[in-house]
């Protein structure tokens, strides 16, 4: 594999950046595979780079129906951070801050990893007091939080609307300045490069039609592309995990909904790190570009439409003009959306499954891309040694019946309104 | 934006309107034994089908009925609302 650096970008400049090897290979899919990892989202490709690189699984087809980067790892607004308050959600994104910040070196690829800090915001005394708690929590699992007054917030972004007569005044906030924001793209492009590079097969255009199961184990399955054997499947994709399960037989504590984002034209820096309202469905943060990139809620209906409708823009808007002000003046360059694999208790779902030889990667409502690297990294070790690590047995298909909920926010079952 | 015909007050906005999720799903019968499976099967587990889905809606703005919704999750086409007790 060609290495990047400022030497090849030198040398490549000598011949009109015509002779950069491709950055992966489009191969035909093979008759047979150790392991077949579909989606290629960002948590498939990092599960096929961590299987070869922490396994040394390589034999591994990674079979996206659309194009690599194409689905929520191009959707999302690239936040990244770890303040969870309940252990199991705590130490698994913490163990993710570490791969990130590691992650263009060790990926050979710039993924722009920015850690600028997150501001969640208070908007009353009890609001504060549970951001303290969960303050406690984190730094109990070793995640640095920091509790805010309302001057201290005020110094950090003193553009929000801190006037007497507002009607959810800042109290103060919970910071952790070690979260931040990354090139969304670059981490699917890296780890599918790398992937490549030590011999997983990246198939796109390829659509799973059917799964092939004998006697409760898996052997195979049925695609666009022609038929291929494994052993070994592993299911990485987001939004349409319920439409596979159909296929499997299986009814899973998911349910499939869009979530819109947005972004501004371009203006001057203005907002350093990432900012959350309190008191509605509302945070922003401002890219490399200079565009304020914004989101907020659900649509708040079952979707499988990748594309919103305008109530819920002009609803998310609304929280942001009423703590940011000079939203007003500026002009959406464009809004998007992607479909999320909304679980119950609002916590992911990394698995065995009751068919031997199938894994369950979903359930990342919201925060999918943050987990990117500890998903991937854990996802492997499951198939690999078909048993869950420590970081993800909190992550458990059943523990929804068994009464051992993950619930972050303490919503409930009621997917749309968390 | 979703045009929904209330069965009660007729077309009006989705902003009028709250979501109450999978319509089909039906509360295991009280005083008898219920298992946890199908207490697991009542309260978590959900089809959530690409096409059509029937629903819950809420005329929150209106009314203040509770109604069902025939809708494509992907299209969002809308094939039918009718009352709970109209069903089928």
């Amino acid at each position: 594999m060609q290495k990047y650096s400022v030497f090849s970008l030198i040398k490549n400049a000598f011949s009109n950046h015509e002779k950069w090897d491709l950055a992966w290979k489009d191969p035909t899919p093979k008759k047979e595979y150790d392991v077949v990892i579909i989606g290629g989202g960002g948590h498939g490709l990092a599960t096929a780079y961590y299987l070869a690189k922490e396994h040394q699984i390589t034999n591994v087809a990674v079979i996206e129906k659309g194009w690599i980067g194409g689905g929520n790892i191009g959707r999302n607004t690239t936040i990244i951070r770890s303040n969870f308050m309940y252990d199991d959600n705590a130490r698994f994104n913490e163990f993710g801050m570490n791969l990130w910040r590691n992650m263009s070196q060790e990926l050979n690829f710039n993924v722009m990893f920015s850690p600028r800090g997150i501001i969640n915001l208070a908007h009353s005394d009890a609001q504060l007091n549970a951001y303290a708690r969960r303050g406690n929590s984190m730094r109990l699992n070793g995640i640095d939080a920091v509790l805010l007054n309302r001057e201290e917030v005020k110094k950090i972004i003193p553009m929000a609307d801190f006037s007497d007569d507002v009607r959810y005044p800042i109290f103060g906030g919970l910071a952790q300045p070690s979260a931040g924001t990354a090139r969304h793209d670059a981490v699917a492009w890296g780890y599918a490069r790398q992937a490549d590079s030590m011999g997983v097969d990246i198939i796109q255009n390829c659509e799973v039609t059917g799964f092939d199961i004998e006697a409760g184990k898996i052997t195979g399955l049925r695609t666009s592309r022609g038929d291929i054997k494994s052993k070994k499947i592993g299911l990485c994709v987001a939004g349409s995990t319920n439409v596979l399960a159909e296929k499997l037989n299986m009814t899973l504590p998911i349910e499939t909904h869009l979530l819109q984002a947005c972004v501004s034209e371009p203006v001057k820096p203005v907002l350093d790190g990432v900012v959350t309202f309190g008191a509605g469905h509302f945070y922003i943060s401002q890219s490399d570009k200079g565009e304020m990139v914004m989101g907020g809620d659900l649509d708040g209906y079952n979707s499988y439409a990748q594309k919103g409708n305008l109530p819920t823009i002009q609803h998310v808007l609304t929280g942001g003009v009423a703590l940011f002000p000079f939203l007003s003046r500026l002009k959406m360059l464009r809004t998007w959306g992607g479909i999320m694999d909304m679980s119950m208790d609002g916590s992911p779902i990394i698995d065995k499954t009751h068919i031997d030889g199938l894994y369950l990667n979903c359930g990342w409502c919201y925060g999918g891309f943050k987990s990117v690297p500890s998903s991937g990294w854990t996802f492997a070790h499951t198939i690999a040694q078909d048993r869950v690590h420590e970081l993800n047995e909190g992550f458990s298909l059943n523990r929804f019946s068994k009464g051992y909920l993950l619930d972050e926010k303490g919503l409930g079952t009621k997917t749309w309104i968390s | 934006m979703l045009n929904i015909k209330c069965p009660y007050c007729g077309d009006r906005s989705q902003k009028e309107f709250a979501y109450g999720g999978d319509g089909t799903i039906t509360r295991p019968k009280l005083n008898q034994e219920i298992s946890d499976e199908e207490w697991d099967n009542f309260v978590y587990l959900r089809k959530s089908p690409r096409g059509k889905h029937i629903e819950l809606w809420h005329h929150i703005a209106g009314c203040r009925q509770w109604f069902k919704v025939e809708r494509d999750t992907t299209t969002h086409e809308i094939f039918r609302t009718f009352k709970p007790e109209e069903e089928f």
